[in-house]
């Protein structure tokens, strides 16, 4: 059974993210990058369930310009065994990726495909359900616990009232839920050996597929600033100012 | 212009976040349509014809429905959604689940996650957890839209009077199979649609002193939350996570107790009328979007704050 875990390269969850002078996007200079938060929850439970003998290859891809090469080598390092690069310097809309992704399946053959539910950048929550979509093939999204069983998967997720397990029939797509799993750190000699796993590069115009923007971003601002509060001395003065001045409580 | 609304419901009722959508709706046009799928749900079409901003309510019953998996809905959506310039539902784990798929069989770019409708094809929507705003502009014939329910308040739900529209399943390709369900049962008020929310961190030090905060949740009539720090450490669990990965709030009054104010958490309240923030630690950045700060030890405080309400 093979494991295709697409991953993103994001600003590093610590960054302080702010528009360019101009307004007319992020100001990306110079800032941190990294492998989404969800991405590697995706890659740590690939690996677990092929150190478990559920699965035998797993197989990380990315979309992006060759600076992903970066966290392709991090996937690697976690244990994934060989990376696929699709090059592109365009900035892709998940549509877009989820189209490169069901070529990337088609040629791979994955039974089961797992990714981060959103990427910290755009939060866009859409990849998973597009690539499932366009598949034809069933999802399972915002996952805090997957149970492979032959043929099926069980995966609890995470929703608004609770949690929900369903059976899904592989292949499938899972997309990943902060609790699925806690990713390990890459060791010394498991990084060192990364750099000897297999990289293929693919150029994105060889897919022949429709890439072009359907959206366009007009500006970015920062959001409105709230008033600056003030300090209560005591609970008592608290409660005088919610129940007398805001009249909340 | 035609909208179409995706319901969100439990076969008894329309969910709030439904109204909010519609809400939201209503800002492109006055030709705004709703679609129920589901399994016995009558009585959520009765309560959606009340609703006086909808012309339509489109109904696909069948016991596959019951739980409305993506799959199932999605193949209903998309074979009824061809006279609609605009497919619409809430930012909520239902719509998030679900409306990527109908945007990708209908070829569209999904936006995500709207907070205002500028026209009919411009849209603001939070980026990088919140810290920034981005307007965008949709070059699809369809737009496929997911709502942010904090964003739009809820429309009126009487003085309609629209028709209800049965449409015919489309059998299941059964590719998923609901097995079960853990809900969490509360006497308090839901996150999302609550006047007055508590929420405690990491600084909650355990779950059993969580207590202190729902004695005070039960004097106010509030709903108790958590930040993402006090779920990971397993206090509660994750359906009381308020933030970017858990809900997003914007009730009256937020009281962060014990919270540090990370991007994350901020990204999921800060558009409440009131914060309160409690924290030993004067620094802790959730003062910066307080308020009212109160610098104190939450085990000295929440007792007494008990006492005064």
């Amino acid at each position: 059974m093979k494991a295709l875990v697409p991953i993103k390269r994001v600003v590093d969850y610590n960054v302080k993210v702010r528009p360019l002078s101009d307004n007319s996007n992020v100001d990306l200079n110079n800032v941190k990058m990294s492998i989404n938060p969800f991405c590697e929850i995706a890659v740590e439970e690939a690996v677990r369930l092929k150190e478990a003998g559920t699965i035998n290859e797993v197989v990380a891809v990315t979309v992006g310009s060759s600076a992903s090469q970066e966290q392709l080598r991090t996937a690697l390092a976690l244990g994934c065994d060989r990376a696929i690069l699709v090059e592109t310097d365009n900035d892709l809309e998940p549509l877009s990726i989820a189209k490169i992704l069901v070529k990337i399946h088609e040629k791979e053959s994955s039974d089961l495909i797992i990714l981060g539910k959103q990427a910290i950048d755009g939060d866009n929550n859409q990849t998973g359900q597009m690539l499932s979509a366009l598949l034809d093939i069933p999802q399972a999204t915002f996952a805090s616990k997957l149970e492979i069983n032959g043929d099926n998967a069980n995966v609890t997720r995470e929703i608004d009232g609770g949690l929900q397990t369903i059976n899904v029939k592989l292949p499938a797509i899972i997309t990943t839920d902060l609790r699925l799993n806690e990713p390990r750190y890459a060791s010394l000699p498991n990084i060192m050996k990364a750099k000897k796993k297999e990289l293929d590069t693919i150029n994105v115009s060889d897919l022949g597929i429709d890439i072009a923007k359907r959206v366009d971003t007009l500006s970015v601002e920062l959001p409105p600033e709230r008033d600056a509060g003030i300090k209560v001395e005591s609970v008592s003065d608290l409660v005088d100012k919610l129940k007398n001045e805001e009249k909340v409580i | 212009m035609r909208v179409l609304v995706i319901a969100e419901h439990d076969n008894a009722a329309l969910k709030p976040s439904t109204l909010n959508t519609i809400s939201a709706a209503k800002k492109l046009t006055d030709d705004v349509d709703l679609i129920i799928c589901g399994f016995e749900c009558d009585n959520v079409a009765t309560e959606a014809a009340g609703i006086d901003a909808l012309t339509n309510v489109h109904v696909c019953k069948s016991e596959h429905l019951k739980y409305q998996l993506s799959e199932d809905v999605t193949q209903i959506v998309v074979s009824n959604a061809k006279n609609y310039s605009h497919l619409l539902a809430p930012a909520t784990t239902f719509g998030k689940n679900l409306m990527p798929r109908i945007s990708a069989l209908l070829d569209a770019q999904q936006i995500s996650d709207i907070i205002e409708v500028i026209d009919e094809c411009t849209f603001k929507r939070p980026i990088y957890a919140g810290s920034c705003i981005a307007t965008v502009k949709s070059n699809d014939e369809i737009k496929v839209i997911t709502i942010r329910a904090t964003a739009f308040d809820p429309c009126a739900n009487e003085g309609g009077n629209a028709e209800i529209v049965n449409i015919d399943p489309i059998d299941s390709k059964g590719q998923s199979e609901f097995v079960s369900e853990e809900l969490a049962k509360s006497d308090r008020p839901e996150l999302t649609a609550a006047d007055i929310i508590i929420s405690g961190g990491r600084g909650m030090q355990s779950g059993d002193n969580f207590h202190l905060l729902e004695t005070i949740a039960d004097k106010l009539g509030a709903a108790v939350g958590a930040s993402r720090a006090a779920v990971d450490a397993g206090f509660v669990p994750n359906d009381y996570q308020v933030g970017q990965t858990g809900k997003i709030v914007a009730p009256n009054l937020y009281i962060a107790v014990g919270i540090s104010g990370a991007i994350q958490h901020l990204a999921g309240m800060k558009d409440s009328k009131i914060i309160v923030a409690i924290n030993k630690d004067e620094d802790a950045p959730i003062f910066q979007v307080a308020d009212y700060g109160l610098v104190d030890d939450l085990f000295n405080a929440l007792p007494e704050l008990a006492e005064q309400i």
